[in-house]
């Protein structure tokens, strides 16, 4: 007969042994190569702090970053405005309606984001159908450049990040009492006061978190700047692939991974002194 | 009541309400609120009760009708333009602001001047006997505290009228009873009238002046609680308010309120008549259970019946006895618990009797 302490071992080390093939792979495929990552940016081409303190000096990587976080500063705020209004539809709608528009919410991520990007640029192209309307109705004389540049990089990106705003912000709403609302205009409060007095302060939580998410993965989006953009709207993480794919000077391109690695994590961590991040993620 | 004042605060002229356009969650309400009253809007859950006080308040519009405030008809009036001091059973205290802010809300959005809300919101929170709290979270607050100051907002802009929704349902007995009469105390204290829905048949006969009764939607009854426990108009009112004993009969003789009823049995009672009465209409005779005497007290009484003991349960200051009488075998007397009196034990005989006037004859 086994004790109850041994018995309990060798639970614990069974419950170990199931999590080895999944512990292992964390180790192997992303561990390992993230600490390469990050040994690389000090190591290549000479060991020290170099590849950083282009952060100071290149101006090309400084109109990298500026760009990023321009693009993705609209992105946030035109996702945050938009999925807001969609999300309070969502909340004063019928049970029924919900469902129908949380499954249109949903639609976009069954389709790939380099089809929903080529989608777009078969849409805004200068012989489009949105410009083929727009000249047609006599709004504008001559297409507009709607596509292959900034405008179009902002589309194609509010345009995928949309959902994740509108989720976030519905959860938060969900969790408001309505009765909130209904109290506030029985004590004297407008429309308007009651939702900028009591309903709006309380989708504050919601619109931090859909900001943060919407921003931090706007940091680092690849496909749609890369085909919208037609080369010529340079976010970082373009900019790394360019330097390992192309020129090759994978320190550069490392140093800048990890620079946004770090500065994402710290955005987080800086968040969380405010905020409870694992609640905001559903976690 | 009524003869105090000439016109009423609050009127509803034939007001009805339906959310599905089939059924009428209100009809036909015709109801007066008299100015300065503690009225009670009585009801199981579905009567109508909260719909009523949903449609003074202004939330809900009703379907036809019409509802007049201070003489003002306020039908189509938006909820804060009326005026009306609201409490609502979850409190409804807004948790983004501290206690003080949200007894400041309806002065805010009303934009007194600073100074003067500071010093209203210090007296409403006196008022309510939470001085020194006002900085506090609401969340950090008991039960019976976020009530007070839902309460304290509510009255703090001074309106006529207040409206509460079931304000004490949250609350446990003890603090219940203590509440409702804090309430009672601020209603006389202040002169305002207080619009009341509850569930509750003690609390609605403690704390008003007047109770409404509602059943599906029909205002059943509105008196005050002393008349609407010992006059019920109707089986409903009189079940639904204490216990009763309803025996079915049939009038065979009427003249000048009182009737002559017989019971499917044979037995004749005799009975105060309610309402219309002819012989030969089926009515409901209605008996509160304290009001049957028992043994040598029911000597004296018009009615006297022979029953046998089915079971006593000792309530402490009273027994509840369950006799087999009249035909049937849940007929239920309360004996109060006096000095010297005996214990009745299952199967003895003993004889019932009441006077005619504690029986009321309801017609069907």
């Amino acid at each position: 007969m086994l004790s109850l302490a041994e018995r309990r071992r060798s639970g614990r080390a069974a419950y170990w042994l199931i999590m080895l093939p999944a512990l292992l792979m964390l180790v192997l495929l992303y561990l390992v190569p993230l600490f390469d990552v990050l040994l690389t940016s000090v190591t290549d081409p000479k060991p020290g702090l170099g590849n950083y303190g282009m952060l100071f000096t290149s101006a090309s990587v400084q109109k990298t970053l500026l760009t990023t976080l321009r693009i993705a500063g609209i992105t946030t705020v035109t996702a945050l405005l938009l999925g807001y209004l969609v999300a309070y539809a969502m909340r004063a709608a019928t049970t029924q309606r919900q469902h129908i528009m949380l499954f249109c919410v949903l639609l976009p991520f069954w389709i790939s984001v380099l089809v929903r990007s080529f989608a777009w640029l078969t849409l805004l192209r200068g012989e489009g159908p949105v410009n083929s309307l727009l000249v047609a109705s006599g709004l504008v004389d001559e297409p507009l450049a709607l596509v292959r540049n900034e405008t179009g990089v902002l589309i194609g990106m509010i345009h995928v990040m949309l959902p994740y705003a509108i989720l976030t912000l519905y959860a938060n709403m969900r969790g408001i009492d309505v009765g909130l609302v209904a109290a506030a205009r029985s004590l004297g409060a407008s429309r308007l006061q009651a939702f900028r007095l009591v309903f709006l302060p309380l989708t504050r939580p919601g619109l931090v978190g859909a900001g943060t998410l919407v921003f931090i993965l706007s940091l680092g989006f690849y496909v749609t700047p890369a085909l919208l953009g037609g080369g010529k709207v340079l976010m970082i993480a373009e900019y790394v692939a360019v330097q390992i794919n192309d020129t090759l000077r994978w320190g550069l391109g490392t140093m800048l991974a990890a620079t946004l690695m770090i500065s994402v994590l710290g955005a987080l961590w800086a968040l969380s002194r405010v905020i409870d991040v694992r609640r905001l993620f559903g976690a | 009541m009524s003869a105090a004042s000439p016109e009423p605060l609050v009127r509803f002229i034939d007001v009805s309400k339906s959310y599905d356009g089939r059924v009428d969650a209100v009809s036909a309400l015709n109801l007066a609120v008299e100015a300065g009253e503690f009225l009670t809007l009585l009801g199981p859950s579905g009567s109508g009760k909260t719909t009523t006080l949903t449609m003074l308040a202004g939330f809900e519009q009703p379907t036809s009708g019409r509802i007049f405030v201070a003489g003002e008809d306020v039908t189509s009036v938006p909820v804060e333009k009326r005026g009306i001091g609201m409490v609502f059973q979850n409190y409804a205290l807004f948790p983004n602001m501290s206690v003080g802010e949200n007894i400041a809300f309806p002065l805010m959005v009303r934009r007194l001047p600073r100074a003067e809300i500071a010093q209203k919101v210090a007296r409403a929170l006196s008022m309510v006997r939470l001085e020194g709290l006002a900085d506090r979270r609401t969340q950090q607050l008991s039960g019976g505290q976020q009530q007070r100051v839902a309460v304290a907002r509510a009255l703090v802009f001074e309106p006529g009228l207040v409206l509460l929704d079931e304000p004490l349902g949250a609350l446990d007995r003890q603090l219940r009873e203590q509440m409702q009469y804090e309430l009672k105390q601020l209603h006389q204290r202040l002169g305002v009238t207080m619009v009341y829905v509850t569930h509750d048949q003690v609390e609605a006969m403690t704390m008003s002046d007047r109770v409404a009764v509602f059943s599906t939607g029909l205002l059943r009854q509105i008196a005050e609680p002393r008349r609407l426990y010992e006059e019920p108009e109707s089986l409903f009112v009189a079940r639904f308010l204490g216990e009763s004993n309803a025996l079915a009969a049939t009038v065979t003789r009427c003249e000048s309120g009182q009737c002559a009823a017989a019971l499917p049995g044979g037995e004749t009672v005799l009975a105060t008549a309610v309402g219309t009465c002819d012989a030969g209409a089926a009515i409901d005779l209605v008996l509160r259970p304290e009001k049957v005497a028992l043994g040598a007290a029911a000597q004296g009484c018009a009615n006297r019946f022979a029953a046998r003991v089915v079971e006593a349960t000792f309530l402490g200051d009273q027994v509840r006895v369950r006799l087999a009488a009249l035909g049937r075998e849940d007929f239920v007397i309360k004996q109060p618990n006096a000095a010297g009196q005996g214990t009745l034990e299952p199967g003895a005989l003993v004889e019932i009797g009441w006077r005619t006037e504690d029986c009321r004859a309801l017609a069907r």
